[in-house]
């Protein structure tokens, strides 16, 4: 199903339509359908969310709503519905009000542009990549608007601190997206494919074997990345509960709050989606199993593991991010395009590729990363470091005469 | 160093998620959803039939239970020493001494006597017109029970039993009267050594609690007779 199919479909059944109406019947159609999947795909992901991290932490979580509390989403959005909506009277109101719009509205559109079968919703976008990189940097905008129309300074706080955050792990995001482009224009330079290596069809039709097998480098550092991008735990600084209210939201309440918790509960789906896309195949799998539940499946888990890192790992300080972005994360990317790069014109120089040559690159591909992780841990570890030396009591040297 | 805590840190989350006995240290209340088998279990039927009967007489029951929409009335054991709410007051143990209002700290109970004219063989007792207790303000430290002489007084072991008014609080004499004393086990060993539950047994009389049988009178003669 994608956005010409529906055309087509609609000019069959009422043809002698102008064309702008089948245009526009079209896209609301489709938007329709996206939007609401998308939004029961959040509201499913907070009770699982919940009941998983009850669970991991041998609580029990919520129960009470309908078979294992699967309504308690519904009955939140209705608390939540019902609930007044504040503006503070020194809000800007305009941005106030719009912050979570903005938010919200990239998620849904990455979802746009996903190869859900062989096309994505929007048909072939040959720059799928860029679209998705492009849309989701609205998210600084989105938390920097929130923070700073609301004059409120905790929220500021989290804001100053969510920016600089999100621009400096941009970076080794976009690299890692780099190397998975450059492998794809590789193998569909060589298959003689009419795709582009920009579009995400195109990645998927380029994953003879999994990225994530190919290139784990890239495949960690897109993930790392990309959950500091959508500000989830160990990155969770921009709302850190413990020190600054609820972050950037702190003075939204109402429809409007439960726009930033949806969008905090999306995040990582439509982040799933982008990694299975990139490093997971995609719709590829076994040939028994439809495409799109595969893909449905790789998200699922993908999720999983997401939470699943929610539950255990403590929340970095502010200093220890911006060090492994800048000293860790951005070192590491640089050298995985630099050894994917030497390793692809060494290995598939011939017109045509066989899969050992492949198995082959990924085989050099995760020494080059243990070995390069190794090395960066050692020389920006601790024990690398320089030790404070501590200061002897007076007491140590002193010496007791005895009797 | 090379972040081989994260990934130790990640199997112990796991283990909780998985292992069985780290499963679920909350207790639910008032009530808990059960699954097919413990369902069973505290279904009537279970005494008589076994499980696969039972299974094959209520199968809506099952799946409904499966889905987790059955929920039993569940109760964390309570303790039979528990000082809680609802005095138990025997009326005819009461001799009206009024040892209980003025052992209070808070002074919140509230005694009024006037001669009865009964028992005179027994010694003069006092007709108790007024025992008020104002609940709102006791913070169940038990020391009226200590203090009573006769056993007449003994903590409850309710703990539900919010109000919406504050003077709905108060209990008088007519709520000790009427209601069905089961006495809490709190500093009666009389009532802890016949192995008395209060939530569990049905309520007691008032001769069933003392702490000693009257004595017969040749007891009585016997004892105390030469002095
Ligand atoms: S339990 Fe304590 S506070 Fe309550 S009535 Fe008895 S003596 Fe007073
Ligand atoms: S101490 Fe016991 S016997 Fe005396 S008045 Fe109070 S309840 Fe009655």
């Amino acid at each position: 199903m994608n956005f010409n199919n529906i055309q087509n479909l609609i000019n069959t059944l009422i043809p002698s339509l102008p064309s702008w109406i089948v245009f526009m019947s079209a896209a609301i159609f489709i938007s329709f359908f996206v939007i609401n999947a998308v939004v029961m795909t959040g509201a499913l992901t907070v009770w699982l969310e919940r009941r998983l991290l009850a669970r991991i932490q041998s609580r029990l979580g919520p129960n009470r709503w309908g078979p294992f509390g699967l309504f308690t989403p519904i009955a939140d959005i209705i608390k939540m519905i019902g609930k007044e909506d504040i503006v503070p009277s020194t809000a800007d109101k305009k941005i106030f009000n719009l912050a979570p719009i903005v938010l919200l509205v990239p998620v849904l559109l990455v979802f746009a542009v996903i190869p859900m079968s062989s096309n994505s919703f929007l048909g072939q976008l040959n720059i799928g990549i860029l679209f998705i990189v492009g849309v989701t940097g609205f998210n600084t905008l989105a938390v920097f608007m929130a923070a700073w129309s609301s004059r409120n300074k905790y929220a500021l706080f989290g804001a100053m601190r969510g920016v600089a955050m999100l621009l400096s792990y941009e970076v080794p995001m976009a690299l890692s997206i780099v190397s998975v482009v450059l492998t794809t224009n590789f193998i569909l330079n060589i298959e003689g494919s009419s795709l582009s290596a920009l579009s995400l069809v195109g990645i998927v039709e380029a994953q003879r074997i999994p990225f994530f097998i190919l290139q784990p480098l890239g495949c960690l550092i897109f993930v790392t990345a990309a959950s500091a991008e959508m500000s989830r735990a160990p990155f969770d600084m921009i709302e850190s509960e413990s020190e600054l209210g609820a972050g950037y939201h702190t003075e939204y309440s109402g429809i409007k709050f439960a726009i930033f918790q949806l969008t905090e509960f999306l995040a990582p789906v439509a982040t799933a989606a982008i990694i299975s896309v990139m490093f997971a195949g995609g719709i590829r799998g076994l040939s028994i199993i439809p495409g799109s539940i595969s893909l449905i499946a790789k998200i699922f888990i993908i999720v999983l593991i997401f939470i699943w890192i929610r539950a255990t790992w403590p929340r970095l300080r502010v200093d220890q991010i911006m060090n492994f972005a800048w000293k860790f994360l951005l070192p590491l990317s640089l050298i995985n395009i630099f050894s994917q790069a030497v390793l692809l014109q060494i290995f598939l120089s011939s017109s045509s590729i066989s899969n050992t040559e492949l198995w082959i690159i990924a085989g050099i591909n995760w020494i080059i990363a243990a070995v390069s992780i190794f090395i960066l841990a050692k020389v920006f570890g601790h024990k690398g470091r320089a030790k404070n030396i501590p200061i002897p009591s007076p007491l140590a040297n002193m010496e007791f005469k005895s009797e | 160093m090379f972040g081989f805590g994260l990934f130790k840190g990640l199997l112990i989350t796991l283990k909780n998620l998985i292992l069985p006995s780290r499963l679920f240290t909350t207790h639910q209340y008032p009530d808990r959803k059960v699954g097919p088998i413990e369902l069973a279990k505290f279904h009537q039927d279970w005494q008589n039939t076994s499980f696969l009967q039972f299974l094959f007489n209520n199968p809506i029951k099952i799946i409904q239970s499966l889905l987790g929409l059955i929920s039993i009335k569940d109760r964390y054991p309570q303790h039979s020493r528990f000082r809680g709410q609802e005095f138990g007051w025997y009326e005819n143990r009461c001799t009206g001494c009024a040892s209980c209002a003025k052992y209070c700290p808070l002074g919140i109970i509230k005694i009024e006597t006037s001669r009865s004219g009964i028992d005179l063989d027994e010694g003069q007792k006092y007709k108790v017109d007024v025992f008020d207790i104002d609940m709102g303000r006791c913070m169940f430290c038990g020391l009226c029970v200590e203090a009573c002489p006769y056993d007449a007084l003994f903590m409850g072991s309710g703990f539900e039993e919010s109000k919406y008014f504050r003077q709905e609080l108060n209990i008088d004499i007519d709520n000790l009267k009427n209601n069905d004393t089961k006495p809490s086990n709190w500093f009666r060993p009389q009532l802890e050594g016949k192995n008395y539950d209060p939530r569990g047994s049905g309520p007691l009389e008032w001769n069933q609690v003392g702490r000693h049988e009257k004595p017969s009178d040749t007891e009585q003669a016997s004892k105390w007779g030469k002095r």
